[in-house]
């Protein structure tokens, strides 16, 4: 349980960097949903650091994954459900997890404190009640 | 400097995700499932890096303008309406189904292809919101 919380303060660590610099140097909020829905349809001025953000993004997950840990992901027609909801969602409220849990409490947003708090809500929500109606 | 730094948001980005379990869709159920086996482990990353966002955030303010000379976001609008709250709930189903975000999503194209429906539906379900907007409740 603590090696579990260091690696977490750790990874939050590196996380808040990342949307620092990008913040101080660049000037931009780094929201993941906000930078991916720039990519779909018309490329907007600065896309390419959209881009290369990503493609940083998968070289620093696959340096630093657990080689030995598989992923356990749920049943395929969930995943897509999930993943639409998902898409869907972020849209709506524009901002995810990063943008409004990360970047939007740190620059003291209501707007953000709302969404989390929603997000985090029914999120914790729906595992219960798929646990309730047994998946 | 600014495709450096964005490369380098990345790297740190990813690298985090994967250090942090969040990459790993079953300990973020775990720490969505306040009710059973709770594993709050994964609220370390926020604890973490909110703090060290809202450092940058501060020297960026005091400074006026980003280091690259382009201007800083605006400050956030305090508009609190029905399409912030009913997408975060919408964002929320999906993420307590599946156990993944946007960002763990993507990075996880890189540890295991099977993640690729999710991101997929995830880029349709981001079009299909575009693409109903005129639709004035949703607008």
């Amino acid at each position: 349980m603590w090696h579990d919380i260091v690696l977490a303060l750790a990874g939050g660590c590196l996380i808040g960097l990342a949307a620092g610099l990008f913040y101080l140097v660049n000037g931009r909020i780094l929201g993941i949903s906000g930078l991916a829905q720039s990519l779909l349809g018309r490329w907007p001025a600065r896309a390419s650091e959209s881009v290369l953000f990503f493609a940083g993004l998968l070289v620093g997950a696959l340096v630093l994954a657990d080689p030995a840990r598989s992923l356990a992901l749920v049943p395929t027609p969930r995943l897509l459900f999930a993943g639409l909801l998902v898409g869907i969602g972020v849209r709506l409220a524009n901002g995810c997890t990063s943008g409004h849990a990360v970047c939007g409490l740190a620059r003291g947003a209501r707007r953000s404190l709302a969404a989390t708090a929603f997000f985090m809500a029914s999120a914790a929500l729906t595992v219960i009640l798929v646990k309730v109606i047994g998946s | 400097m600014r495709s450096v730094v964005a490369v380098v948001a990345g790297l740190l980005f990813g690298a985090g995700l994967a250090l942090s379990g969040m990459v790993d869709p079953a300990k973020v159920l775990g720490f969505l499932d306040i009710t059973g086996a709770w594993d709050p482990s994964l609220g370390g990353v926020m604890a973490a890096a909110i703090p060290m966002t809202a450092l940058f955030y501060y020297l960026g303010r005091r400074r006026g303008v980003s280091l690259s000379g382009s201007p800083l976001p605006e400050p956030p609008s305090k508009v609190i309406d029905a399409r912030l709250i009913g997408g975060s709930i919408i964002f929320g189903i999906g993420w307590g189904l599946a156990g993944l975000c946007p960002g763990p999503a993507i990075a996880d194209l890189a540890l295991d292809g099977r993640v690729l429906p999710f991101v997929v539906a995830m880029a349709v379900g981001m079009i299909l919101v575009k693409a109903i907007r005129r639709i004035p409740i949703i607008h």
